[in-house]
């Protein structure tokens, strides 16, 4: 297969206006007559579902949640980035680009690092505006703070809780086009199926998860929006909704599937407690910003925290990272975290654990200022842990977070496919190997409010007003039939281990082989544990009730069926990739002092996996990743 | 620990619901009561029998997704605490917790303990926005905003829309959650523009849902897993009268408003 990425020539700086003057236009009385669907309603689904209805587009908006404000964007805590200098600390668009493709280990694309740079003063302007009350100074002005990777505070944030507004933002423009009419909501409905029509992604099937009733919906373009796919390792940062049904779908339709193995683990979570522990929660990255970690210099030191004097503390990030310190990028400090674990120098019951401690911030800024700051975080991990981290340091421990892999996209953010569009953490685009602190946001926002509503026109310009096809059309007959087929199958099987047996032992495996190190042994072992996991649950799941009505083990037993062949391409590239870069970590491939060893003349590329049958080995997709503007370099952050 | 629940089942609507007894034991103090509820629901499962269902998403009391009113509360018995962030250390061993979804006639059931609360997306839609379209904001900072007023905007807005306010007031009323989105917006700059057209709207459209009359028992922040403050109720009836008798004369073309 040929991936084009259609990355317009000429200077980095101008490839962008120059791609937006020369793209083709769609006019204004004929956006009416296109429909688009769009799958997902976090920051980029909602902020893309509104941006395309206010241009005049008819837009099918669709979320599992019951309501769109429930996207797991919600949860996002820290900040946003964006390059707009306010602080006078010498940031630009430049660097806002050169921190990211540094943070993202040198395994992204420079074109769309850069325009999602340029756009991200954009989203800062569009958002105030929405109403979003951003942090100020009493002089009126809008707040920054620093984040991991950077040396320069350009993040913006609305407490401990900016990916709420910002999604409430983008929620309530959905709404007001709701509103207008020119948005139709369907809540409660998940995409079980992407329609192929001659070639061109034409529509989505969906069950409605109350009634159980699967339809047809047929578009001139479909909009994949839904996230990440962490939650194959069962335990994440993520909602327990979350999944990656809808871009799995895709993949087994065509689509290819670039770079899985691109998986973050985020350095600072509540550490786990027990075998029933649901889902991990994380304590924002802004924490670093006045927190400080540590452990002890002794191994099994299981003194109070209190009781370990200056002298026998190792502020590790410190010591290892002089200039970023607390702030070194995620990978990182995760995988410093675990070696002094390793080590046997964590800390708590499990000793899976790190200090973060606010004593000293505390006692230069006062206990307000900290509360100020951060009293949503403290409130929430007293309700977790039952412990006052305003009195003792936090615990934390890495967990995984998000994925930089997804849908291969181009230059427009359309797949291989043509018509499917993916964007936000569903597509690979912009991270590269590691994504930096606060870029999540901006990039779900820059995709949906900045770049979609240009690149989708050049598409639909291309195809004629009501050519698409209808929704009872036999592709989607048939479609409706295997997804039809495939509930019933699951819901026979009536075997003796649960939905969740399934899942938590899929973790396991994904944890202990292809997580935050990962080796040619570990990952072959993998390949041989995960379809023989997928056999027995095809022939040993329990999925309780029927299809008719509000199922929730069911809804569950379709996405872990997915996860149990997504994770076996994810180990498929973390095998391929034989290096280290960003959150990949191979162990055979590190410096002298534990770093990531990149082999770029042999992997400097994005890997585009193309799906050739369940159990089969995909076929790679290389697309060469050229750097014009950047030089490769080792990531020092020393 | 173990614990007794009694929980509201309901296979959908039309059917008749009742409460069913079901014991949960060892349970870890430290799981969550969500946690707590998988357990139970595991077990029925591995016996044959169907789960109860239940709503949520994130677990870390932001999503407002997950609802329910334990032992008469919703949300349980923990101050500014969502259900998700319940944690079985504030019950008692021995125990018997009765768990029942959000009652009001605006949430119809949809089973067990989920609802339909899609009422709340409704109000946004009548006005609970700034009418700014992509591309056509003004510099971020080119209107500058009292840190006060944005930080008493973000009191308002750090509503998750659960809807515990309407499942505690013995009226069903959703005056606090309206009242912290009009609030908000209209505490702020951006959303002056529309501040009459949205609380007016915004308050239409409640009634019509079936909310009931708010008086201000205050039942509503007591349980609100945010600590949305009745302060904010005051000041959209002050916005709302303000609104209702604003003389003067109309531009000729204000039809649509």
């Amino acid at each position: 297969m040929k991936l084009d990425a259609r990355i317009p020539s000429g200077p980095l700086p101008q490839k962008w206006d120059k791609h937006k003057a020369s793209i083709k236009l769609v006019n204004p009385s004929n956006k009416r007559k296109y429909e688009i669907i769009v799958v997902g309603t976090g920051l980029a689904g909602a902020s893309a579902a509104a941006s395309l209805a206010e241009l005049g587009y008819n837009v099918k908006s669709f979320c599992i949640q019951d309501s769109p404000r429930r996207a797991h964007s919600v949860a996002a805590q820290g900040g946003i980035n964006a390059a707009k200098n306010y602080q006078n600390d010498g940031d630009s668009v430049f660097r806002l680009f050169y921190d990211t493709i540094k943070g993202g280990d040198f395994r992204s694309r420079e074109a769309n690092v850069h325009r999602l740079a340029e756009v991200s003063v954009n989203i800062i302007d569009q958002c105030v505006a929405q109403g979003v009350p951003f942090a100020r100074e009493y002089g009126g002005s809008l707040a920054n703070r620093s984040f991991g990777g950077a040396q320069v505070s350009r993040t913006f944030y609305a407490r401990g809780q900016t990916g709420q507004q910002l999604l409430l933002g983008a929620y309530q423009a959905l709404m007001r086009q709701v509103g207008l009419g020119q948005v139709r909501l369907f809540p409660r409905t998940e995409m079980l199926e992407l329609v192929v029509v001659n070639g061109h992604a034409k529509g989505i099937v969906v069950r409605d998860m109350v009634t159980g009733k699967v339809s047809s919906h047929s578009a001139d373009a479909v909009v994949l929006a839904t996230g990440g796919y962490c939650n194959t390792y069962y335990l994440s940062t993520y909602g327990r909704g979350s999944n990656a049904t809808a871009i799995w779908r895709a993949y087994k339709k065509g689509a290819t599937f670039a770079n899985p193995c691109f998986t973050q683990i985020h350095p600072t979570c509540i550490p786990v407690t027990g075998d029933y522990q649901s889902k991990l929660t994380l304590m924002s990255e802004s924490l670093r910003n006045d927190g400080r970690v540590w452990v002890p210099k002794q191994k099994g030191d299981k003194r109070l925290p209190g009781e370990i004097p200056e002298s026998e503390r190792d502020y590790y990030l410190e010591r290892k990272y002089p200039s970023y310190g607390n702030l070194a990028p995620r990978d990182i400090s995760s995988r410093a975290a675990k070696q002094v674990c390793d080590e046997g120098r964590g800390v708590g019951e499990s000793g899976l654990g790190v200090y973060l401690d606010f004593a000293d911030a505390i006692q230069r800024l006062g206990i307000d200022k900290i509360r100020e700051r951060y009293a949503n975080l403290f409130d929430m991990y007293h309700e977790i842990t039952h412990e006052d981290a305003y009195k003792t340091p936090m615990r934390i421990f890495p967990a995984m977070h998000y994925a930089m892999g997804g849908l291969w996209v181009d230059y427009n953010l359309m797949s291989n496919l043509p018509g499917l569009f993916v964007i936000g953490e569903a597509n690979f685009s912009d991270h590269g190997a590691n994504r930096l602190g606060a870029s999540a946001l901006m990039q779900g926002l820059a995709d949906g409010y900045f770049v979609l509503p240009y690149t989708i026109g050049d598409y639909l310009a291309s195809q004629k007003t009501g050519s698409r096809p209808k929704a009872d059309a036999a592709e989607f007959k048939q479609a409706e039939q295997e997804t039809n087929e495939r509930i019933q199958k699951l819901l026979s099987i009536r075997g003796r281990k649960t939905v969740t047996d399934f899942h938590k032992e899929l973790g396991r495996i994904l944890w202990v082989h292809c997580g935050m190190a990962r080796t040619e042994k570990s990952l072959k072992e993998a390949l041989t544990l995960i379809p023989a996991l997928r056999d027995e649950f095809w022939k040993n799941v329990n999925v309780p009730g029927t299809g008719e009505d509000l199922n929730q083990s069911l809804e569950r037993a379709g996405r872990v069926a997915d996860y149990l062949e997504l994770a076996e391409l994810l180990v498929y590239d973390a095998l391929m990739r034989d290096e280290s870069c960003g959150c990949h970590f191979r162990e055979e491939h590190q410096t002298e002092d534990g770093e990531c060893q990149r082999n770029d003349e042999q992997y400097a590329y994005v890997a585009a996996w193309e799906f050739t049958g369940v159990g089969k080995t995909p076929t790679l997709n290389k697309e060469p990743l050229v750097y014009e503007e950047v030089h490769l370099a080792q990531r020092s952050y020393k | 620990m173990n614990v007794k629940l009694r929980v509201w089942r309901q296979k959908g609507p039309q059917t008749a619901g009742q409460f069913v007894g079901y014991e949960a034991k060892n349970i870890n103090p430290n799981m969550s009561f969500l946690e707590m509820l998988d357990v139970v629901n595991e077990d029925l499962t591995k016996r044959g029998q169907e789960p109860i269902a239940f709503d949520h998403d994130c677990r870390e009391g932001i999503c407002g997704m997950c609802s329910c009113v334990i032992n008469g509360e919703p949300h349980g018995p923990e101050y500014k605490v969502a259900t998700c962030q319940t944690y079985m250390r504030s019950f008692h061993d021995g125990e018997t917790i009765t768990v029942e979804p959000f009652r009001a006639k605006a949430f119809p059931l949809i089973k067990d303990l989920v609802v339909d609360r899609t009422a709340f997306d409704r109000v946004i839609q009548a006005g609970g926005f700034v009418s700014v379209s992509s591309g056509s904001a003004p510099d971020g900072n080119a209107i500058l905003v009292p840190k006060p007023d944005a930080d008493l905007a973000m009191d308002a807005a750090a509503c998750i829309g659960c809807g515990a306010c309407v499942a505690a007031c013995k009226n069903a009323s959703a005056m606090l959650f309206v009242a912290a989105k009009v609030s908000h917006l209209n505490l702020l700059p951006q959303g002056k523009p529309e501040k009459d057209r949205r609380v007016l709207a915004m308050v239409t459209q409640m009634d019509e849902e079936g909310f009931g009359a708010c008086t201000v028992t205050g039942s509503c922040e007591a349980v609100c897993p945010k600590g949305i403050s009745l302060n904010f109720i005051a000041k959209m009836n002050r916005d709302y009268f303000g609104a209702l008798f604003k003389a003067g004369p109309k531009p000729a073309a204000a039809a649509e408003a």
